[in-house]
């Protein structure tokens, strides 16, 4: 399986209801494979392996190529996002002011890699481009709040603060 | 269809009217190097190895997929050409593992073969980064060694395509693109049927089948054991071609004798099998037309085929016959009646088939096939490893002599050795049915509605008071066709015969590498079909009834077809399996 | 609507309206029922510095005022000059705002909308060797031509009334009633509009491809909105400023290859643009413009939107194709090409936005019209989008041949804050870097051909002398080695190998013979690529080669990068003489690479130092310098 740590799938029977309603709507559709993923990922927020097999058992086409479309495509996440959306700017300024260790750091506390998620869906970690914070670097974000300027001592307590 | 005229290395070309480059330049005794294209399944002008040079376009362009026009110029072999080839070649071997020495695949590596043609001889010329990659040896028959892939996706084409089955396929993008399965899932989690087409499409060594060979050794050279080996019809079609001879070589004679060099204990047939099968299958059809029994009958010789109905076709698994493959029906035999005729317990009896098949791997592990208490074939080996085997023993395999199969379990009939070919065991089994049905010896015994390579064929019989339409289908593609207009009731038939691999099994997943610009020329599938065919053709016996040993079984050992112990042995039962599984 | 009438009459209701902002000088008391329109632009870059809130404070200050029946608000698409956002402007008054805050639409209302006075603060003016210029004197607004552009930050893009009012849908009123199908596709030939979106291929021969066998066979009409070149938003731009457009344009293509289904493939990215599209198609099929028998004709035609999904290759077209068939988007190799075997296997016709935008125009004015802008192989305008190291970021329209050095110096507001202009990117990653000694080649299609570069879709990036080339090709290369579908060795591996000698090279380890091999490269994924993003990879990389060569060889020979940005090669030092030992930097340096002891001179250890700069930031004295 996926080397990726993920969190258990909690898909709702009205979520899955949704799911089949769209896919009802717009199998007959050409090409409506991205669409239904886009919906989808509307409906769940992600597109689990459950989900994925969902719409391949319905469309009768391999679950491989759902999940070929789904890791083309930047949109698509293959893994839910916590409710503390972490995120290290990895863009060149950041970079070479030490958001890697800073980066490195958080992966070590959450004990979670890049795009993944906590199991107890709490916090997710991704890597990002440039937030045009550039002055500020290293620049971590959790949702909306910028923290610039972290070391990688200060980490630990920023993520505290969500806890 | 009309013909244009071109010029090719300024040599002029008529070729007819949409011809690509590539087969046009055959016209002209040209072969331009293809590695990605297979036709028909995977014209995606990705590797870029084909590229020519066509006057007044703007790049090169790839011949495997660039029809010609009238008064085209395309120049095949300037430097410019040259070069490109060398540097995509360079590329590949960039983020190739090169492991040539000892590679499963050296010497008919595609990739190899290319390089060595082009002279590519600073093999690290580009050095950098690989794509990460892990070898995947989940699955019962065959391994996955992405860092040998080239991506030229030759492996998914056949199991999307031919198969219908795309449990693989090109994930993420970019440099990071690899082909794999749903969420990482491995191999032989997923809902994968075993049928090695993949293996069989790909040009390196990034997928072969998992070698027996060592386990085989070790068995023969263990005194306390008795080792039987059984050969499927459809090796010897296909085995002499590893040792140089042309595709369409009958290999059984020295099969034979190579089989009895290295060491195996007794040297038999599984057509002696198929015989059998057909006595049991054809008496299972004849019941379930005449007791109303579930139609159609859907023979359950191809383990590729069979796991396939349980992951897709649930609902069908009634449909299959209950009869084992003739593989394990061999084993099943060997340890009963003649463990007991030669006196040797079943314990000490290592049964190892040779085979043209890699799902003949899983189904040996299969639940209820150990008919007594042991596994009814213990170790599944390829024609190819029969083939390494012979190569490694020294044995000069077209300087043997020819030799036959030991008795009893090594004498067939035309039936069974056409079991091989497409349409072979539906054809074996009305050769036994109608007989039966109408209680007169058969006429024309040849049922060629029947033969041949069509991925589906159709017909229909008067046998007595009875129409029986049968239809046959090989490679799971076409098999999917068929099933769906069974399911929908626009067709209903009696009896069906499911191959997995397209042709049946002399293209089987297990057979002999073909490089892609054969497999793109030749029909490898009729000319080893043909080997087949011309033995039944010259056969004294052509009927499985009249199969003297198959008598003798029966008489001496199992009754009558169908009977108790017969079902005890040779037959089995069916799950219904998931596509891929349910949760994480 | 079911007749050209009905169109008219709409139209007519309408003029005052539209006129009141086109021809304001003959609409001094309003349009008849609003004394003032206040438009205010809603597009991405407005609306992300709060035009949103500006507007809801605008209608709100209104209403309390009893004014909302005589002053209209209207949100706007862009009127290109992004720099100076949000942009508002008031007529009949023509009075341009920038950079409003919602905190002045109190002042707004009350010393103009209510005294009739302009606020002067907030009025947008240029200064130009000394003379000051408003909005409309300005090189920024004179030198442009728009026609693309027209309707953008004139009229509400959400009510296709407004479009209907500046003479919208009356081009496909005109070609379904007055002309054939071959009359049509020979109209757009002699225009000579060629695509906007990269290649210029000549539209009217595109279309004439598709043309046959019409009402035979099922074809397609696809409009290309999946913009991705970093730095480039002229679609998004009329996508938020004049859906209708595409539309109309769409429909008429449709009339002219025999098409009855369109499909706009469009950024998900782009959510504003995808809202307004939503709003279109709905209304123009409520008009009757889109669906069964348009205009009573016989013609019938319908759109519908595919949203992208993050990939930049699907803007290649075959790829847009695979991506809307609901795969991968990955391109297929050409021939077929798309006019005889496109989506689904039909024959499709693809252009992108701002070629659809000219349409309608051309139709209505004629081909000569057209053809009589430009030069000879590249007729009509072109939009850039601004970017960079120049005052006046933005969108710009102008006539092809107009020169770099006028769209750089005169409309661009040249280079900020004195620097020398080194080059200008055009093309995206496909295109190349044109230097200063090409300054005033006139822009059209062949021109940067041949020079290197190409015209792509439209971003511009300026670059001055802080920039290093060997960086800029670096940064192209590795947004087309994040970007490259994978499917064929050229560019999955190739572009790949020559990324990673670049890195070598800005890491200070290069050799002279990875010159050669970047360049043996370069020309071999050029050639063997399979498509065209794969075949322009290494533009960016050939283009600097060509021109700033001795920038690379600064790199590999000196170990040195002239403009001070890679970082490997720059070492920080601490000048004794200057030092105070304030201990500052020491203090802030992330590594600990700073050693020294209060009031004394500090040291630098060059083996710890990772050159992140703030020791240098942080220095009050001025005492640390990298070179």
């Amino acid at each position: 399986m996926s080397k990726k740590a993920g969190v258990p799938f909690k898909g709702t029977k009205e979520q899955e209801k949704q799911l089949l309603e769209v896919i009802a709507e717009l199998r007959d559709t050409p090409g409506c494979l991205m669409p239904i993923m886009q919906r989808a990922q509307d409906i769940y927020g992600y597109l689990p392996y459950e989900v994925q097999k969902i719409i391949s058992d319905e469309l009768r086409i391999p679950a491989e190529k759902v999940y070929g479309v789904a890791t083309f495509y930047a949109q698509f996440n293959l893994y839910p996002k916590g409710t503390y959306k972490v995120s290290v700017c990895l863009g060149t300024a950041c970079y070479v002011k030490g958001s890697g260790p800073v980066f490195d750091e958080i992966q070590k506390i959450l004990g979670i890699g890049d795009g993944e998620c906590t199991p107890d869906g709490k916090f997710s970690l991704d890597t990002c481009r440039c937030v045009g914070a550039c002055g500020l670097a290293p620049v971590m974000l959790v949702n909306d709040d910028v923290y610039g300027r972290i070391t990688v001592d200060q980490v630990k307590g920023i993520l505290e603060k969500y806890n | 269809m009309a013909n244009v005229t071109l010029k090719i290395n300024n040599v002029e070309v008529s070729a007819p009217e949409g011809s690509t480059i590539l087969e046009a330049a055959r016209l002209a005794h040209i072969e331009i190097p293809t590695l990605c294209f297979l036709k028909d399944i995977n014209e995606i002008g990705a590797c870029r190895m084909c590229v020519v040079e066509v006057k007044g376009a703007r790049t090169l362009v790839t011949a495997c997929v660039y029809p010609v026009n009238e008064g085209m110029e395309v120049f095949t072999n300037t430097p410019k050409v040259v070069e490109s080839r060398k540097k995509t070649l360079q590329l590949l071997l960039s983020i190739h593992r090169q492991d040539c020495l000892a590679c499963v695949r050296s010497e008919n590596c595609e990739l190899q073969k290319l390089c060595k043609d082009y002279g590519v001889d600073n093999s690290a010329r580009y050095t950098g980064a690989m794509p990460e990659s892990e070898i995947d040896e989940s699955a019962a028959h065959m391994v996955r060694d992405n860092s040998k892939c080239i991506l030229c996706r030759r492996c998914v084409a056949a199991c999307e395509k031919t198969q219908g089955i795309g449990v693989i396929g090109a994930n993420e993008r970019g440099f990071n693109t690899y082909i794999g399965q749903i969420f990482d899932m491995e191999l032989g989690e997923t809902s994968c049927v075993s049928c090695g087409q993949c293996i069989a499409a790909c040009p390196t060594g990034a997928i072969y089948e998992k070698d027996f060979t060592k386990e085989a050794l070790d068995a023969i050279a263990d005194p306390d054991k008795f080792v039987v080996v059984q050969t499927a019809p459809a090796v010897r079609a296909a085995i002499a071609e590893e040792f140089g001879n042309p595709i369409g070589t009958n290999g059984e004679g020295k099969m034979c004798a190579a089989l009895r060099r290295l060491g195996f204990d007794k040297v038999f047939d599984t057509n002696f099998a198929a015989d059998l099968t057909i006595l049991e299958e054809g008496t299972e059809l004849i019941e379930r037309i005449k007791n109303g029994g579930k139609l159609p009958l859907i023979t359950s010789c191809s383990p590729g085929w069979v796991k396939y109905c349980e992951h897709y076709y649930p609902d069908m698994t009634e449909n299959l016959s209950t009869c084992k493959s003739p593989q394990q029906m061999f084993g099943a035999i060997a340890k009963s009646y003649l463990a007991e005729k030669l006196n040797i317990p079943k314990e000490k009896i290592v049964v190892v088939s040779v085979m043209p098949c890699t799902a003949k791997k899983f189904e040996i592990n299969r639940d209820d096939q150990a008919a007594n208490g042991v596994p009814d074939v213990d170790i599944a080996l390829t024609t190819r490893e029969l083939a390494r085997m012979i190569r490694r023993a020294g044995l000069k395999f077209n300087e043997l002599p020819e030799e036959g199969f030991d008795d009893p379990m090594g004498e067939y009939t035309g039936a069974g050795v056409i079991f091989g070919a497409t349409g072979g065991v539906m054809e074996a089994a009305l050769r036994y049915a109608v007989e039966v049905i109408t209680g007169k010896e058969l006429g024309a015994i040849d049922f060629q509605d029947v033969r041949g390579t069509a991925g589906i064929k159709e017909a229909a019989y008067q046998v007595g008071d009875l129409n029986v339409k049968v239809a046959v289908a090989s490679g799971l593609a076409n098999a999917r066709e068929l099933l769906d207009k069974v399911q929908s009731g626009e067709a209903d038939y009696q009896f069906i015969e499911i191959m997995g691999c397209p042709g049946g099994c002399v293209n089987g997943g297990g057979q002999p590498q073909v490089p892609g610009y054969i497999r793109n020329t030749v029909d490898i599938r009729a000319k080893r079909a043909a080997v087949l065919y011309n033995i039944d053709k010259d056969a004294k016996l052509r009927k499985s009834q009249d199969n003297p040993s198959i008598k003798k079984l029966y008489d001496e050992y199992l009754g009558k077809p169908g009977g108790e112990k017969a079902h005890h042995l040779l037959h089995t039962k069916y799950v219904k399996r998931q596509v891929n599984k349910d949760h994480q | 609507m079911k007749t050209l009438e009905e169109l008219k009459t709409v139209r007519e209701s309408m003029l005052d309206r539209i006129e009141t902002r086109t021809k304001f000088a003959e609409h001094k008391g309003g349009d008849g029922k609003y004394r003032y329109h206040v438009l205010v632009c809603a597009g991405t870059g407005c609306t992300s510095s709060d035009s949103g809130k500006i507007i809801a404070n605008l209608e709100e200050e209104l209403k309390k005022n009893g004014l909302d029946n005589e002053i209209a608000v209207v949100k706007t698409g862009c009127h290109g000059l992004c720099a100076m956002g949000p942009i508002m402007v008031v007529y009949p008054d023509a009075v341009f705002y920038a950079q409003v805050k919602p905190e002045d639409v109190h002042e707004v209302v009350e010393e103009h909308l209510k005294g009739g006075k302009p606020v002067d603060r907030l009025i947008y003016r240029e200064t130009d060797n000394g003379v000051t210029k408003t909005y409309r004197e300005s090189d920024f607004y004179t030198k442009q031509h728009r026609i693309a552009l027209r309707n953008c930050g004139v009229i509400n893009p959400e009510d296709i009334n407004e479009y209907i009012g500046t003479g919208g849908y009356q081009a496909l009123g005109k070609v379904l009633t007055e002309m054939t199908p071959d009359e049509v596709i020979q109209l757009m030939i002699d225009s000579g509009l060629r695509g906007r979106g990269g290649a210029g291929f000549p539209t009217g021969l595109k279309w004439k491809f598709a043309s046959g066998n019409r009402g035979n066979v099922q074809k397609y009409v696809c409009c290309n909105a999946d913009e991705g070149d970093p730095g480039a938003f002229m679609d998004r731009s009329v996508l938020e400023g004049d859906p209708h457009v595409v539309l109309e344009a769409m429909s008429i293509a449709g009339y002219a290859i025999g098409a009855t289904q369109g499909y706009i493939y469009v950024r998900a990215e782009y959510p504003i643009a995808v809202e307004r599209l939503k709003i279109a198609i709905a209304q123009a099929r409520e008009a009757g413009m889109l669906g069964k028998n348009v205009f009573g004709t016989d013609f019938s035609f319908d759109i519908d939107l595919r949203l992208g999904a993050g990939a930049f290759v699907c803007g290649e077209e075959t790829a847009l194709m695979t991506s809307i068939e609901g795969n991968r988007g990955e391109p297929r190799p050409r021939p077929p090409f798309p006019a005889v075997k496109g989506l689904f296997g039909k024959p499709t016709i693809l252009n992108n936005v701002e070629t659809w935008a000219n349409i309608p125009q051309i139709i209505l004015n004629g081909p000569q019209w057209f053809a009589d802008m430009g030069t000879e192989k590249s007729k009509g305008t072109k939009v850039f989008a601004l970017g960079g190291k120049i005052n006046n970021t933005g969108l710009v329209e102008i006539p092809m041949g107009t020169t770099l050095r006028t769209v750089v110096e005169d409309i661009g507001g040249g280079v900020p804050n004195g620097k020398k202009f080194k080059a200008a990117q055009t093309g995206g990653p496909s295109g190349g870097c044109i230097p200063a000694e090409h300054f005033d080649v006139p822009i059209d299609y062949d021109n940067l051909i041949a020079i290197g570069s190409m015209m792509g879709s439209g971003g511009l990036i300026v670059m001055d002398e802080d920039n290093c080339m060997v960086d800029i090709a670096k940064f192209f290369l590795q947004f087309t080695v994040d970007e490259s579908c994978g499917k064929c060795t050229p560019c999955r591996v190739g572009t790949k190998r020559m990324l990673e000698i670049l890195n070598k090279i800005t890491d200070g380890k290069g050799e002279m013979k990875d010159l050669d091999e970047l360049e043996s490269l370069a020309y071999y994924i050029k050639e063997n690529a399979l498509c065209g993003l794969g075949q322009t990879a290494p533009n960016p990389v050939l283009s600097t080669l060509r021109y700033f060569r001795n920038e690379y060889e600064a790199h590999i020979k000196e170990k040195r990068c002239p403009a001070g940005v890679c970082k490997a090669l720059l070492n920080f030092s601490i000048d004794p003489a200057k030092c105070k030992g304030c201990t500052l930097c020491a203090r802030n340096c992330p590594v600990n690479a700073i050693t020294g002891t209060v009031k004394e001179p500090h040291v630098i250890d060059t083996d710890k130092c990772i050159k992140c700069g703030t020791c240098m930031d942080n220095c009050k004295f001025g005492a640390i310098s990298k070179k």
